[in-house]
């Protein structure tokens, strides 16, 4: 067991870019003057633990303890902490710290801070390795903490720190949510779902747009899509063209840009939170001649995902899930590699984690 | 009804570009209709993938242009603003549908039926011929005014690069606080206004180009702020995440990837060269960086006359290279090297001659249409 802190730890971590989950144990620091400390009783699996378990972004170091859509229970607060208290509903999502000195720390933007410190994989100001929620507790700067709503289930919530934060940032940032515009979202998964719901919230008018028909009655019955568009299917597209405000993308894979520009309409908004690896190819006209933009987004900083999940509590809006045990984690990984899931999978922690106790 | 104006221009035949002397015809000036005797036309960079037919759209004979500056020598009797005699300016656009929600919004140039000065057809069926020609005849609400501080040589590239570069700065936001920086990626016909229109919003500007060669003159003749060599490397690296804004120019094939890596966070890209193919768009610096890639073209008519007034009170003109009109396949062959400073502009008036003008007198005589009609 690696034995740099104080306060024992248990988890699941990869130890190699096979990606396969395993016992880990491990230390978490003591709780320090403005820190949270969090038993965890949920962690929702975001498709980014899964690229980054496999080293699919060359930046990951083993081991690897995942884990960025954490709710728990407080159960230590420092001597300085002044917004949480024991016993309180508590959440974590993608960072853990910033600067909190640069324009966009200043700009609550922490997302974007150049020194940003992300939950887990990445270096903390002590040079240890941060390590995520699929583990047993957290202990985390007051700072970077979310207070879940009490009328929200927290195993549903949980997706909300990331899918949740990542689509309602870019909606409010680009002026999308304004009822009565017309919103698009291509793929509905972990990231497409929650988008629906939001938007719906928002008082938009949301069309799914998909690859295949499959998904058509629960966009529409289940989720409250108000329209469902097959980008396969040339009739549908052509009957949709220039009819959006705007898109958000949640598609990883390459995939045309032509088709979803020519769905906006003149000076529409193509918002790409889905990353996908290689560089896609931008046909320029559409932007010149109609005027229309292609913007990325990132997460969102920490006022704007408390905001983002006030107002899950207010309209009542959670992630589907599917509740696994702890060991289920590497063949929810396989069925996430094949998109096999309504919509996320979100680990039962505190009730099925346990500690090898060969370890 | 027989169209009884004429008029006399060059115009490409075909993909070879090579423009030689065409005669056509004008309509008759109507009740809304401005006739304009042709002085300057600049040659933007458009005649020019126009007449080579690279957008795959060129439609034969062409006769390009559409930076003109003239005079206007007849009224129609529904025309109130513009009077004979008046300096007037045509641009990249002739005609618009009037009701759509771009045209109530004054952006005539992004209405689904937008007519083209060349290369395009008006709703009765007319072929459309640019300014490289002696006469054109405009319906009045596609007429600007020339403000009197304005050359009309150095005046007319104004018409297309002056608003396709100004438009774009009030729309993405460059122009609401003083001192964000902006980056103007080629420095032709477009970049060069880019940088004067810029610095006269207060912006600090550096112009970002493939090589050193025009450093100096960017910096002491078009005032730019600074000057930033995509080749240098240790320059690009110092250079990353500076920029409010970049606008890029360039229509050549060329990488984003190190333009992103320019931009500050937020940062807007917004590109106005129109390339043959697709850009490679690398996802990552968007997604992490809340980037933007977004474009624009040309501007609406009310725009445009507002750019004109700007640049009238701030003494900005094109940097021009005045040709005349039997110089204007060799002024193209340079064009495609990049090889001007950084307007040609055509001396129509001056060069624009025709040997068969004697016999072209003769036939409207013959027709009893009288020698000034044609203008």
């Amino acid at each position: 067991m690696e034995k740099v802190h104080q306060k024992e730890a248990f988890g699941l971590a990869a130890k190699d870019n096979s990606g396969v989950l395993s016992p880990f144990r491990f230390t978490r620091r003591e709780t320090g003057e403005k820190d949270v400390r969090f038993k965890v009783l949920f962690c929702g699996i975001c498709h980014s633990d899964l690229h980054m378990v496999k080293n699919e972004w060359g930046m990951s170091t083993y081991p690897l303890v995942p884990g960025h859509e954490i709710v728990g229970v407080v159960t230590e607060v420092g001597a300085k902490v002044t917004k949480f208290k024991t016993g309180e509903k508590v959440g974590v999502g993608c960072l853990v710290s910033s600067c909190g000195s640069c324009d966009s720390c200043t700009e609550g933007m922490e997302n974007y801070c150049p020194k940003s410190i992300q939950t887990y994989g990445f270096k903390y100001y002590d040079d240890t390795i941060t390590y995520g929620g699929y583990s047993d507790h957290m202990v985390c700067d007051e700072g970077f903490i979310i207070r879940i709503p009490d009328n929200l289930p927290l195993d549903a919530a949980a997706p909300l720190l990331c899918a949740g934060i990542t689509v309602y940032s870019p909606m409010k940032y680009h002026g999308l949510d304004k009822p009565g515009m017309h919103i698009g979202v291509v793929g509905l998964g972990g990231l497409g779902h929650v988008g629906v719901k939001f938007a719906k919230a928002m008082g938009t008018k949301v069309t799914v747009i998909s690859t295949s028909e499959r998904k058509r009655d629960e966009a529409i019955n289940r989720l409250g899509a108000d329209a469902f568009l097959v980008s396969r299917d040339p009739k549908q597209i052509k009957d949709a063209m220039g009819t959006m405000d705007g898109i958000i993308d949640t598609v990883s894979a390459t995939h045309s840009l032509l088709l979803l520009l020519g769905l906006l309409k003149h000076k529409g908004k193509l918002v790409m939170v889905g990353a996908p690896e290689k560089p896609l190819e931008l046909p320029v006209m559409p932007l010149i001649f109609e005027r229309k933009m292609v913007m990325g987004s990132m997460i969102g900083g920490i006022k704007e995902t408390q905001e983002m999940i006030d107002m899950a509590g207010k309209h009542n809006i959670t992630a589907d899930i599917e509740l696994i045990s702890a060991d289920y984690v590497n063949t929810a990984m396989e069925r996430l590699e094949k998109a096999d899931v309504r919509y996320r999978f979100v680990i039962d922690v505190a009730n099925t984690l346990k500690p090898n106790p060969n370890l | 009804m027989v169209d009884r104006s004429n008029a006399f221009g060059w115009a490409a035949n075909d993909e070879s570009g090579v423009l030689s002397p065409f005669h056509f015809s004008r309509r008759e000036n109507g009740e809304n209709d401005v006739t304009v005797k042709i002085l300057f036309c600049g040659v933007c960079h458009s005649d020019l993938h126009t007449i080579k037919n690279h957008w795959g759209i060129s439609r034969y004979p062409i006769v390009p242009g559409h930076e003109i500056v003239g005079i206007a020598t007849k009224v129609g009797k529904n025309v109130t603003k513009i009077k004979e005699g008046d300096r007037v300016g045509v641009g990249v656009i002739i005609g618009s549908c009037e009701s759509c929600e771009s045209c109530n919004q004054d952006l005539e140039n992004y209405c689904p039926e937008v007519v083209f000065t060349y290369n395009s057809r008006s709703s009765d069926g007319t072929r459309n011929q640019g300014g490289y020609s002696d006469v054109i005849v405009v319906d009045h609400r596609f007429v600007l005014s020339i403000p009197d501080g304005l050359p009309s040589d150095a005046g007319a590239p104004l018409l297309c690069a002056g608003i396709t570069v100004y438009s774009p700065m009030k729309y993405y936001g460059m122009t609401e606080e003083s001192g964000k920086h902006l980056g103007v990626n080629g420095l032709g016909g477009l970049g060069h206004i880019a940088v004067k229109i810029g610095k006269a919003f207060g912006l600090r500007v550096t112009v970002i180009s493939r090589s050193s060669e025009k450093e100096r003159e960017a910096i002491d003749r078009l005032g730019a702020d600074s000057f930033l060599v995509t080749t240098d490397s240790q320059k690009m690296k110092d250079a990353t995440g500076t920029m409010d804004f970049i606008i890029d120019t360039v229509s050549a094939e060329h990488a984003l990837l190190p333009l992103f890596g320019l931009l500050k966070v937020s940062g807007k890209l917004v590109a106005l060269g129109l390339p043959e193919k697709s850009l490679e768009l690398p996802m990552f610096p968007l997604v992490l960086g809340r980037k933007m890639v977004g474009g624009s073209q040309i501007g609406g008519m009310k725009e445009t006359q507002e750019m004109l007034e700007f640049c009238a009170k701030h003494n900005i003109v094109a940097d021009i290279e005045l040709i005349k009109m039997s110089d204007i396949n060799s002024a193209m062959d340079r064009l495609a090297k990049s090889d001007v400073r950084y307007r040609f502009v055509i001396d129509v008036a001056n060069s624009l001659v025709t040997d068969s003008s004697a016999e072209n007198l003769k036939e409207h005589v013959d027709h009893g249409v009288s020698i000034t009609s044609r203008f």
